[in-house]
């Protein structure tokens, strides 16, 4: 047990570090995903058929494409392009383009729990497909996805480990750190995971808050 | 119709592929010779072993060795290997392996009478060396492994066979880099969580922000190829394996990190890694390498793997214990 504790307190400074940039991304890449997700939502949804076209394109295109490809692409393939991306920009980029196209997908499942009867009202209303959009049918989608939501960014929590094989110093690259002072292995693997662990409370405390909130009186 | 749809996007889809890639074509980088700029592997891939023949000893008995008494039994031994490192240990697109530590391993299986073409290699990754040696996944570990004190809790060494110090891989063309102290300002890779790049780190050589680990060398070196580091930092021996595959765009600096305290350089002595308790096996191996220095082989050996990158090699003292 006491060594089991000395793994974590002797490596402080590798095992804190790394978990801060993990958390770095991670914040990052939901922002950035729900962001970018949500637009590729509008763009499935909106009237215009090549931004359709487009919306579903990207999300068959990075939803089958496995996330370390993604990284690769970006790390060695673009820079054969003459085009220089940062690891770290880089790692939230990846992480971005793959996350957003699963936030899409849950985004879109909610739309369709909005009654259509809705969106002809708003439109008989007067208001354009902006005002409808944003006003009558995503909050009441957003409502309805909160729990694959947070399924999709805890997946993603999990996947930034992908960037530490593409040089970026995160949770990922501790085992490879603290082989090399040859700590027992098995208790650096349990740490990490308990490192996952705690990151994820957070999430699942969201999760309750906004279901608490947002129930939907049926 | 909507089929069509379907097959009209796939189309504009490949087109546009089609399109960056011979854009790519057209960008002028002259002193990049076709096929060179891809992976690593395809300059110089194919494998070349350096002429030395190994005939198993018969009647080998090794009394008080449980490693000896498995391989024995199993009639073939397995061999922890590296395979990314050209001229060290590596495996071809053929499926072959060369290098130095490939026949120094090769040497090894001989004295304990077992035919080379009989070894099973397997590739285990530095993390996972101490792992694998103490699971008994490997009989023993020949790759680029230091001889340290705390790997000695976990493993035996026998040996060192080569002394390596750290040095760094840069363009043939950059001139602005000299040695450790010129790398500031510099991007500077190796492996994830390794001595070098800890001590790059840790002596402030370069930025934090410049400090770029990938799992493999070879990583590394594609990225330097591409302008996206600007040094590969690690033992010399590595790096003068990827010198000799590229010449025309890499070269080793030659100048070996040095203590900033003793002003000395790091020796990275390599030994072949053995199961902690096997006390009998390790002096036995301990003597194949021995008989081995003194009978030219070592140097045969060396003149044709790592000895073709031009800098000349000597076989080092053995420490016993």
């Amino acid at each position: 047990m006491n060594e089991f504790l000395h793994v974590l307190t002797d490596n402080w400074d590798i095992i804190g570090s790394h978990f801060l940039t993990t958390i770095e991304l991670f914040l990052i890449a939901a922002v950035g995903s729900l962001v970018l997700g949500t637009l590729l939502t509008a763009m499935r949804v909106s009237p215009v058929p090549a931004l359709r076209g487009f919306g579903t394109s990207y999300v068959l295109l990075l939803r089958n494409c496995p996330l370390t490809l993604v990284f690769a692409l970006l790390v060695f393939a673009v820079p054969k392009l003459d085009v220089s991306i940062d690891y770290f920009p880089g790692a939230c980029i990846a992480l971005i383009a793959y996350t957003s196209a699963f936030v899409c997908e849950a985004l879109r499942s909610g739309i369709n729990t909005v009654p259509v009867g809705q969106a002809e009202a708003a439109r008989a209303l007067g208001m354009n497909f902006t005002q409808v959009l944003s006003n009558v049918v995503l909050p009441q989608a957003f409502r309805t996805v909160v729990p694959p939501m947070i399924s999709v960014f805890n997946a993603m929590l999990k996947n930034t480990t992908i960037a530490a094989g593409f040089s970026v110093a995160e949770a990922g690259a501790i085992q490879a750190y603290l082989s090399e002072r040859s700590e027992n292995q098995i208790y650096v693997l349990l740490w990490i995971a308990i490192g996952f662990l705690i990151l994820v409370v957070p999430l699942v405390t969201l999760q309750r808050m906004l279901e608490r909130r947002w129930r939907v009186a049926r | 119709m909507r089929i069509t749809r379907i097959a009209a996007f796939a189309a504009v889809a490949t087109l546009s592929l089609g399109l960056a890639a011979c854009g790519k074509e057209g960008t002028p980088t002259p002193e990049t010779p076709a096929g060179q700029s891809g992976a690593p592997a395809a300059q110089g891939d194919a494998c070349t072993s350096s002429g030395t023949s190994f005939t198993p000893a018969t009647g080998v008995d090794i009394a008080g060795s449980p490693t000896f008494a498995k391989i024995k039994t199993a009639g073939k031994v397995v061999i922890g290997v590296k395979f990314d490192q050209p001229n060290l240990g590596y495996k071809d697109a053929s499926g072959k392996r060369c290098g130095f530590d490939i026949e120094i391993a090769q040497l090894i299986a001989s004295k304990l009478g077992i035919d080379p073409a009989k070894i099973e290699y397997k590739e285990v990754a530095s993390a996972n060396r101490e792992t694998a040696i103490k699971g008994g996944e490997v009989d023993y570990y020949v790759g680029t492994y230091s001889i340290t004190d705390k790997r000695k809790a976990d493993v035996s060494f026998a040996g060192p066979y080569f002394i390596a110090a750290q040095d760094l891989l840069v363009r043939k063309d950059d001139t602005s880099i000299t040695g450790s102290d010129s790398l500031k300002g510099k991007k500077v890779c190796s492996a994830t969580g390794s001595t070098p790049i800890q001590r790059v780190r840790d002596q402030k050589l370069t930025e934090d922000s410049n400090i770029v680990e990938f799992k493999t060398y070879s990583e590394c070196v594609s990225q330097l190829i591409d302008k996206k580091v600007d040094a590969v930092t690690t033992d010399d021996a590595i790096l003068k394996g990827y010198a000799a595959q590229n010449p025309s765009l890499l070269k080793v600096v030659g100048k070996p990190f040095t203590d900033p305290t003793t002003g000395k350089p790091y020796p990275e002595k390599y030994g072949i890694g053995l199961p902690h308790d096997d006390k009998a096996l390790r002096d036995f191996v301990n003597a194949a390498l021995e008989k081995a220095e003194s009978d030219g082989t070592w140097q045969k050996i060396y003149d044709g793997t790592l000895g073709k990158s031009g800098s000349a090699g000597t076989a080092p003292a053995l420490e016993k214990y």
